[in-house]
């Protein structure tokens, strides 16, 4: 069995962000991310980030993900790609698939910081290739540089549906309309001017009735909903399109977590089942560590900051980090982190972490 | 989120009016002023920091919408590519009597050229009319993030916040 003090889950922001704040403090640390690249989502944001200086606002995620790596493995932090872990068992032991074998491995301390996962919402036709979810959408064109279709409709106006939308004109789309079931845009209003004025229309009240296509999409049927989502017949709008793209929130990936008898909670505005926490990203598990999306969704940049606590958090926990350092710097992170959830898109999440933070004491 | 962009996902010219962003028509016709469009309250504030006239403020709290100091801004346009929004333009209707520029933020490929006729768009991406290219700016400072000075009538400088190109 491999021994480490700390093992985190996920090569993302709020993990590399973890792994470099405790390394940083003379803490071992090991990365496992299942994927063959790290960064997460990082490396397919090409747009600017919002936020201030100390967020890194401005510069481009794909670029933020790219320095988090550097400074992660000049501080000697192994990332370890293509390894899956299976499972969290007691006293911090875990299964991982490395090389195709499956090994044991302990951390005194474990990081969580696995993500989420796009939701879907199902209708006629949406098993037909041609539907995408947006992630793949991005990772088509920001990764591989190839266009997902020609003429596509955007399902969802969150912050994921206006940005991919930019991206996808970028990329030499064509999108037919931006729809959303919810009757406001759901995203920033300055990222949704960014592609009205590109001349896309927005449909709010309205969800896809059907995708048609032999084979492929070829044309979608949208239909405005009442005030009690229901559709409203004689309203239904049709478009030709071959790429239906879906953006209608994300999930946190938890199952790690519930699997491995961390205390849950249902909140709506986070994305569904989190994990409980405290103002240290600790679960009901004192080993255990949470941050980023997989303990609510939220942004890139609250990611970081999270797991910067976390990885201080683990620091100290592990005796490397003295009290009166880690409060101080964590007060700052703190901060930081207030800046970024206000405002009306902020302030709920705020609350439902301060709820979370309150719930993990009993 | 005001009504007009929450529904239509784009600012109305009264929300505009409302917001804390927009030089006055005498500033305007004094020459380059920025125009910021940002009228809700989102963590943010690059412009703010960008700002060597001190021209914009946004505070300690940086969900509060972008402030305009009309008459300390010197239209340098250091704020434009710098938006993560893209909602910040540098309009100068002091261009001469009957025209005015608009620079505005340009992420697309390929780029326009000097001199050339593109079709400007107004914040709905309806059509406006023929508009000329006057600068196309691309430095490294501004991360792919070109800056477009088209040359239109004056009356579209309020309006004209996109172009396609013909070709």
């Amino acid at each position: 069995m491999q021994r480490r003090e700390v093992v985190v889950i996920g090569a993302g922001p709020a993990g590399l962000s973890a792994a470099i704040e405790a390394a940083g403090n003379g803490v071992d640390v090991v990365v496992f991310d299942e994927n063959d690249r790290p960064g997460g989502q990082l490396f397919k944001q090409i747009h600017k980030f919002f936020g201030s200086k100390e967020h890194r606002a401005m510069e481009r995620g794909f670029n933020i993900g790219k320095d988090l790596l550097e400074e992660a493995k000049s501080l000697g932090v192994s990332v370890v790609l293509n390894a899956v872990v299976l499972g969290i068992y007691e006293n911090g032991v875990m299964n991982v698939v490395l090389n195709d074998r499956i090994e044991e491995v302990k951390g005194e301390r474990i990081l969580v910081a696995t993500g989420a996962s796009e939701n879907m919402v199902p209708f006629p036709g949406w098993t037909l290739p041609g539907v995408i979810g947006a992630g793949a959408a991005q990772t088509m064109t920001n990764i591989h540089g190839v266009r997902p279709g020609s003429r596509l409709l955007m399902v969802g106006s969150g912050n994921v549906g206006v940005v991919v939308s930019y991206q996808m004109v970028q990329a030499g789309c064509e999108v037919v309309a931006v729809i959303d079931a919810a009757p406001k845009v759901g995203g920033y209003g300055v990222h949704a001017a960014k592609i009205a004025r590109q001349g896309i229309p927005f449909f709010l009240s309205h969800t896809v009735k059907e995708a048609h296509g032999a084979g492929r999409v070829e044309g979608a049927t949208i239909i405005q909903v009442d005030d009690k989502w229901k559709p409203v017949p004689g309203t239904e709008k049709h478009f030709e399109v071959d790429t239906i793209c879906v953006a209608v929130g994300l999930t946190p990936m938890t199952k790690l977590l519930g699997m491995s008898g961390c205390k849950m909670t249902y909140i709506p505005v986070l994305g569904g089942a989190v994990p409980v926490h405290d103002r240290d990203q600790r679960t009901s598990i004192p080993t255990t560590y949470v941050a980023g999306d997989v303990s609510g969704i939220e942004e890139a940049s609250t990611a970081i900051l999270e797991g910067r606590i976390a990885g201080l958090a683990i620091a100290r926990s592990l005796g490397y980090l003295e009290d009166g350092a880690f409060l101080s710097r964590r007060e700052e992170l703190l901060n930081s982190m207030a800046g970024l959830r206000d405002g009306p898109h902020g302030i709920a999440r705020r609350e439902a972490k301060e709820l979370i933070n309150a719930a993990v004491q009993g | 989120m005001a009504d007009h962009l929450s529904k239509k996902g784009y600012i109305s010219d009264e929300e505009l009016k409302l917001g804390s962003g927009v030089p006055s028509e005498q500033r305007r016709r004094r020459g380059p002023v920025a125009v910021i469009e940002c009228i809700e309250a989102i963590p943010c504030n690059p412009c703010e920091s960008s700002c060597k006239a001190r021209a914009i403020f946004v505070g300690a709290d940086i969900t509060h919408p972008p402030e305009l100091f009309e008459d300390k801004c010197i239209g340098c346009l250091s704020c434009v590519p710098i938006c993560p929004g893209q909602a910040i333009f540098v309009v100068d209707e002091s261009y001469s009597d009957q025209r005015a520029s608009v620079t505005m933020p340009y992420e697309f490929s390929p780029l326009p050229e000097k001199n050339e006729v593109v079709t400007a768009l107004d914040r709905s991406g309806q059509v406006l009319g023929d508009a000329t290219v006057k600068a196309v700016r691309k430095t490294k400072k501004m991360d792919r993030t070109a800056l477009v000075t088209i040359e239109a009538p004056r009356e579209w400088s309020m309006k004209a916040r996109a172009f396609r190109l013909k070709r």
